[in-house]
């Protein structure tokens, strides 16, 4: 090390939890991971799994960039730990193209361009198709509505309407 | 082959954004990786008197506390600290440099620790003893402090008298909030030492401005960094700057000599920089004709106490009115807080705004129509430079504006309109900004297989850099755009400024265009030396690219394929690399145009507001892209939104801290909030502005939104309210 000053005590006054086996589906491949009970879902998908696809934007469940979608149900992995999703099938956007060949969320979103940074992307998209599943939005306005907890800074909301309208018409 | 300049062509980059593979600075998981967490100061002025970081230490798995009594060297000269866009004057902050707190957040401490959680933890048991210092943080309270920067823009004549002897006269203040970017990713960056070079992963708008101040911070040699930022999840202006993470992770990677990564969270990013806070006067004298006699604009502008951050709010009105009598002043309030910088068209949304809404409430005073005052008052010329512009069709944004929004069937009464329970208002307004250009170089190296790679340091901070950059290299070289492929956000690539200020587009395009005719250069000397060459005797001018082949203009039948060029010279590439300079000439004012029109529902009961409809005419020049220029005014048109009715960062001032530093409380735009917006781009041909006739499209989106929406309430419920945002709480006394 190339500077002095503080010294490390020694012996721990404090422990980070034992880390806990568990077995999650992500994206149809068994991953077994080893995670302390205070990493979310989030950090072991990007950090455990390098799974980077789903984003960080907030880890307070408030943006939507880390919707992903847990036993086909659109979920903050941010506000999820690891631990409580033991058995659990997960689906991120890198599980959603299919041998190369894209999603219909996916490929509405290039065709509408429904993003410009890309950065709420992949939630929108995992949120788009956790919505579709639910069936409850037929109307452009529904679609808002219900996909109000993915923020996109950028201001591409019209264009993701459109995006999630085609992709509904051809589903 | 058909032009893929001016064609709706879907983003190169798009299959990368939708599928996860684009990988942003705190996305790149490399063996060994340390995480740093921040520990930020909770008080804004005063000492740090001392740090235990003991509690932390002994945390299994953290590595070490670096704190500014135990980091590794840094320069000492405020000259090592400046980066290509800091303010002039003033002592850029240095992170974790000494004992002195500057503002509330500044980091005090960098955890390092094996895994993020551990880090997290660990920040917190770092106990810090501090000296308080008394703190300012209110630019309404200090106000009688504001001094006036120098500004660009002269007076003419006696504004002052003009306005008194005025017949028809509107003066008011307005004010704007501060207002933070939010860029959706985190400020994260990763560094990596591998054999004594030094690579980093950063969230940046400039990877040569970042490279170039951490060489200088750190005493290292430019070639033994390399920044990198290939994917930039939102800048706004926050990544113009390098922001303190950059230097926190390279001190680290250097004490521990090993790979590091700092992220931010979501609340620290509010001690980074913000748009100023500012108050606006606006004084408009007018004769009985309604033609504008006087025009006054004083700005009072949010600094930080060891910078001065200034951008002009006042001078707009000269690129947009005739008056013969004007005044213009940008004052500014050093605070302690962190210092304020650019954010999306910096001085034009909040100095527009204030003059738009100005301009509205003398149309009311005149009881003319708000698009017909701006045409009485409508300049051909530049009124403080008293010079042409290059291009301007505003007239036809205005005229444009109005029929598609239906403008001819409002009523100009106050509440006059409804629609059911709500009250409808419709409001319009000007936009302005300038046609930049700066030096930027671009290199192509051309294949024998008919691919080409396009490359320069720019960033493609979600503007559509990369698919305007291959649309119109493929255009230029003659190749299916599929042969392109665009190289941005890393600094070893030839010299690019930071993107921002609507610049990018322009300078990199027409650089392609200089470097294409180099390569088209080399390309006819070789088609030349064929035997029997149909192109003998034809200069560079008089070729073209297309379809890969080398043309003659003159007559199509005489051409040599590329590939047969390239094989015949037994060239396996051509490279080359070319410099576009901005044009020096003075002549012409050189801007770009908008007009805006808003339609407000306003529930009569509780004062909600929606913005259900908003046309936007823009005059740009010329239009690359019609499909990613759309999102990107549609982008700015949202940011109008959230400014006119939602952004504001909220102080605790008795505390020095910002009270909503998250993303739900400080409220953005979401998906219900948005309802019709429609773009229009207006024809305007250019060729004096620069060769392609590009004028650019990043701010002029944002520019005049708010001031529509706000006039637009003002029609629907006749409360004018003058201080942003208008939040339900200002309308409701009027039910």
């Amino acid at each position: 090390m190339t500077h002095s000053g503080t010294t490390k005590p020694k012996g721990s006054i404090a422990a980070a939890p034992e880390k806990i086996p568990i077995t999650l589906t992500v994206n149809g491949t068994e991953a077994k991971l080893s995670v302390a009970p205070w990493t979310t879902l989030l950090d072991a998908l990007r950090d455990h799994l390098d799974l980077t696809g789903t984003k960080k934007g907030c880890d307070h469940g408030q943006c939507g960039a880390c919707t992903v979608l847990v036993d086909g149900r659109r979920i903050n992995s941010c506000l999820t730990l690891a631990v409580m999703k033991e058995g659990a099938e997960v689906t991120t956007v890198e599980g959603l193209a299919h041998n190369g060949e894209l999603h219909p969320l996916q490929q509405a979103f290039i065709d509408h361009d429904a993003f410009q940074c890309g950065y709420c992307t992949s939630g929108q998209i995992c949120s788009a198709a956790g919505l579709i599943a639910e069936g409850k939005a037929k109307s452009a306005d529904e679609i808002r509505e219900l996909m109000s907890g993915n923020i996109c800074r950028c201001g591409a909301y019209p264009n993701i309407v459109a995006a999630i309208q085609q992709a509904m018409e051809r589903s | 082959m058909a032009s893929y300049i001016g064609s709706a062509t879907s983003r190169v980059d798009g299959r990368a954004k939708v599928t996860g593979e684009a990988k942003y600075a705190g996305e790149f998981n490399v063996p060994g990786l340390v995480h740093g967490y921040v520990v930020d100061s909770i008080i804004p002025k005063g000492r740090i008197v001392r740090i235990d970081a003991s509690g932390a230490l002994g945390i299994a798995g953290v590595i070490d506390v670096l704190t500014h009594s135990n980091r590794p060297p840094m320069a000492d000269k405020d000259d090592a600290y400046k980066d290509e866009v800091a303010p002039e004057k003033g002592s850029p902050y240095r992170p974790l440099y000494d004992d002195r707190i500057h503002f509330t957040g500044q980091p005090i401490a960098l955890v390092l620790a094996e895994d993020w959680e551990t880090a997290r933890v660990a920040a917190s048991q770092v106990r810090i003893e501090y000296q308080k210092e008394a703190h300012v943080t209110d630019l309404h309270a200090e106000r009688t402090r504001a001094y006036a920067v120098d500004v660009p823009e002269k007076p003419r004549g006696d504004a002052e008298r003009a306005f008194a002897s005025a017949a028809i006269s509107h003066a008011a203040e307005y004010s704007i909030p501060t207002e933070h970017h939010n860029p959706m990713e985190l400020f994260a960056s990763t560094a990596i030492w591998e054999n004594g070079q030094l690579t980093v992963y950063d969230k940046t708008q400039g990877v040569q401005n970042v490279q170039q101040y951490l060489c200088k911070v750190f005493n290292l040699q430019p070639n033994a960094v390399r920044v990198m930022s290939p994917y930039m999840g939102g800048g706004f202006g926050a990544g113009l700057r390098p922001q303190y993470q950059v230097v926190l992770t390279v001190l680290a990677a250097n004490a521990l000599k090993r790979p590091v990564r700092v992220m931010l969270t979501r609340a620290q990013m509010y001690a980074l920089g913000y748009r100023p806070a500012s108050i606006e006067r606006l004084a408009l004298g007018a004769n009985s004709g309604g033609t504008l006699d006087s025009m006054q604009h004083e700005a009072i502008a949010v600094t930080s106490q060891f910078e001065e951050f200034a951008r002009n709010d006042t001078g707009w009105g000269n690129l947009l009115y005739k008056s013969p009598n004007a005044k213009f002043e940008h004052k500014l309030v050093k605070l302690d807080l962190p210092t304020s910088c650019d954010m999306r068209a910096p001085g034009a949304a909040t100095g527009v705004y204030a003059l738009e809404c100005a301009m509205d409430e003398l149309a009311i005073a005149l009881k003319t129509d708000p698009v017909q005052l701006r045409l009485q008052c409508y300049s051909d010329r530049h009124q403080g430079e008293d010079l042409p512009y290059t291009s301007k069709q505003l007239r036809e944004c205005y005229r444009q504006g109005a029929d598609a929004f239906g403008w001819s069937k409002r009523n100009a009464e106050p509440r006059s309109m409804r629609d059911g329970s709500e009250l409808v208002g419709w409001g319009m307004a000007s936009g302005v900004w300038e046609a930049l250009q700066v030096p930027a170089t671009v290199r192509i190296v051309l294949t024998a297989n008919g691919h080409a790679e396009v490359a320069t340091a720019a960033s493609d901070i979600g503007t559509g850099t990369y698919t305007i950059m291959a649309q119109v290299a493929a255009d230029m070289l003659g190749l299916p755009i599929d042969n392109i492929s665009v190289k941005l956000g890393d600094s070893t690539l030839p010299q690019c400024p930071v993107e921002g200020g609507s610049w990018i587009a322009s300078s990199v395009c027409n650089a392609i265009a200089n470097t294409a005719r180099a390569v088209r250069g080399d390309l006819l000397e070789l088609a030349k030396a064929t035997q029997d060459s149909p192109l003998s005797g034809a200069g560079v001018d008089d070729v073209a690219l297309i379809d890969g082949k080398i043309v003659s203009k003159r007559d199509a039948g005489r051409a040599v394929s590329i590939a047969s060029a390239m094989q015949s010279g037994k060239a396996e590439r051509i490279t080359r690399e070319e410099i576009n300079q901005p044009s020096e000439d003075k002549s012409h004012a050189r801007n770009v145009h908008s007009a805006i029109f808003a339609e407000v529902k306003v529930d009569e009961e509780i004062g909600i507001i929606r913005v259900t409809r908003v046309v936007k005419a823009v005059a740009a020049g010329r239009i690359l892209n019609p499909k990613t220029a759309h999102s990107q005014v549609m982008g700015g048109v949202v940011w109008g939104i959230g400014m006119a009715l939602h952004e504001e960062t909220l102080y605790d001032h008795r505390f020095g801290r910002v009270m909503n530093a998250n993303i739900a409380e400080y409220h953005v735009p979401v998906n219900a909030d948005i309802h019709d917006i429609e773009v229009i781009f207006v024809d305007e041909p250019d060729e004096m502005v620069n060769p392609l006739g590009i004028k650019g499209l990043g701010e002029i989106g944002i520019v005049g939104v708010a001031a529509a929406i706000a006039n637009a309430v003002y029609h629907a419920t006749g409360k004018r309210v003058r201080d942003l945002p208008i939040t339900l709480d200002k309308v409701i006394e009027f039910a």
